[in-house]
């Protein structure tokens, strides 16, 4: 891909690579709808060059699940009704995973802070606490992985 | 954001040669979340940007002295979590995932928490005068909305604090930082990094220009018995401190043998006096005598309006956190 070296990770994914399924929000790192993961991590692709990212892993909400079939995160998102509108889900997801992957959130409060980086503008906030508390008990090895 | 060249260092000297005779227009990138910020505000305006992320300086080792070395494009999360931190400097550790939220904190690198610049409103505003951003245009803080702003050792030309809660406890725990540049390397006390604005509030730490921080260095001793940080803010995370303590105790008993407390959100650096400290040692752990270590350490502490509320309450979060501290 040739792009130039202003181009943010989410411009790269939307207006290059045509992959909308992250959304562009704030454009400031505050609200969290651009949030992909980079090596299992995740981070706010507007706050990022894509050329700064060569080399890495990066999986969008596109790389979950594989055709028809949901990733257990989005299945659980499904379940719990823990989505309105659904412009901040893909950002969530991701951040849902991101947080399997640390293996944090033991306590509510920890958890609440971690997931407090995505603004949910409808306040589906009950219902997604629900899906990240039922989804850490699990075993999440599986749950964890971010693509099939 | 303006249109930029975007180049690779592939190490310390390289970065260094790389950033040459184009200082003024070029810019060093970390993580980048607070330098990509400003350039879409046109705060920041570099020409060039030069990617330091290669330069083998993402490890956290042993120093020397017994402490440890955190290196300068280490992630936040990855220092906050690393176990010997947590173990040995947990105050640090407190600090740092009380800051941003987890997305910032996977990308934000430890020199770059260092070098972010105020979230004073009008210094990110274009269209307000800043003495910050814009040197001799005039401050609008002191007279607009100043809630978030300084007590301690502001100017007349800026009243902006540092919005860092990594750098508070680095200077309550006595951390160094060690920086390369043309000149060769050198180390820099925390508490002496970051400049009080004077009348030269543009100029924000002590680092010279083409200087590159390679990593923070923290002595052996981490007070992990006894330490608190208090963050108060508008709500429970991510969110900025209205004011922050660091504090921690060495206790003998229930006598104080060393006692250190910094300070954020209230002046252009985290604000720390260990004449005042000193003054303590050796004195009972009690509220009486907290009491007094906090007005002592906030004397001359003055409000703008809208901010006078930090005086009383940033004396009491004092008091607070260290009688959680004793009580760890």
């Amino acid at each position: 891909m040739k792009i130039s070296a202003w181009t943010t990770l989410v411009d790269a994914l939307r207006e290059h690579l045509q992959l909308t399924g992250t959304k562009k929000g704030c454009d400031h790192g505050q609200c969290g709808a651009c949030t992909v993961l980079i090596d299992g991590k995740h981070i706010n692709s507007c706050l990022t060059l894509a050329a700064m990212q060569t080399g890495k892993e990066i999986v969008t909400v596109e790389g979950l699940g594989s055709g028809d079939e949901l990733h257990p995160v989005q299945e659980a998102f499904i379940k719990h009704d823990a989505f309105q509108c659904g412009y901040c889900t893909p950002g969530q997801i991701c951040s849902t995973i991101g947080l399997l992957n640390m293996n944090k959130g033991s306590d509510p409060a920890e958890l609440r802070d971690l997931m407090s980086g995505n603004i949910c503008r409808c306040g589906a906030y009950a219902n997604i606490y629900k899906v990240v508390e039922e989804l850490k008990d699990r075993n999440t090895e599986a749950l964890s992985k971010n693509s099939n | 954001m303006n249109n930029i060249s975007y180049k690779r260092a592939e190490s310390v000297e390289n970065a260094i040669e790389q950033i040459g005779s184009e200082k003024e227009s070029s810019r060093f990138i970390g993580g980048g979340t607070n330098l990509l910020d400003l350039m879409k505000y046109r705060v920041e305006n570099p020409e060039h940007l030069i990617d330091i992320n290669h330069l083998d300086l993402s490890k956290i080792e042993n120093s020397d002295s017994g402490g440890l070395i955190l290196g300068a494009t280490k992630t936040n999360a990855d220092t906050a979590y690393h176990e010997k931190v947590e173990k040995r400097y947990p105050l640090l550790s407190e600090a740092m995932l009380s800051a941003a939220s987890a997305q910032l904190r996977n990308m934000a690198t430890n020199g770059g928490n260092l070098l972010q610049r105020t979230r004073c409103f009008y210094f990110y505003d274009t269209s307000t005068p800043c003495n910050k951003r814009e040197p001799g245009s005039g401050c609008s803080a002191l007279e607009g909305f100043n809630r978030l702003h300084a007590i301690l050792g502001e100017s007349e030309h800026c009243i902006a604090t540092h919005p860092s809660d990594m750098a508070v406890a680095l200077a309550a725990l006595d951390a160094t930082v060690h920086v390369s540049g043309s000149e060769g390397d050198r180390t820099i006390a925390v508490t002496d990094f970051h400049k009080l604005p004077g009348d030269t509030p543009h100029i924000e730490t002590n680092l010279e220009p083409g200087e590159v921080i390679t990593g923070i260095e923290l002595p052996e001793k981490g007070f992990e018995k006894n330490y608190h940080y208090l963050k108060v803010r508008d709500r429970p995370s991510y969110a900025f401190a209205l004011v922050s303590v660091a504090a921690a105790i060495e206790l003998e008993n229930t006598t104080i043998k060393d006692v250190r407390v910094a300070l954020g959100g209230v002046a252009h650096k985290p604000w720390r006096k260990p004449s005042v400290e000193k003054e303590f040692f050796g004195k009972g752990a009690n509220t009486e005598n907290f009491e007094q270590l906090a007005n002592k350490l906030t004397e001359g502490a003055k409000g703008y309006g809208d901010n006078d509320f930090k005086i009383p309450l940033v004396r009491k979060s004092i008091v607070r956190a260290l009688t959680e501290a004793m009580n760890k």
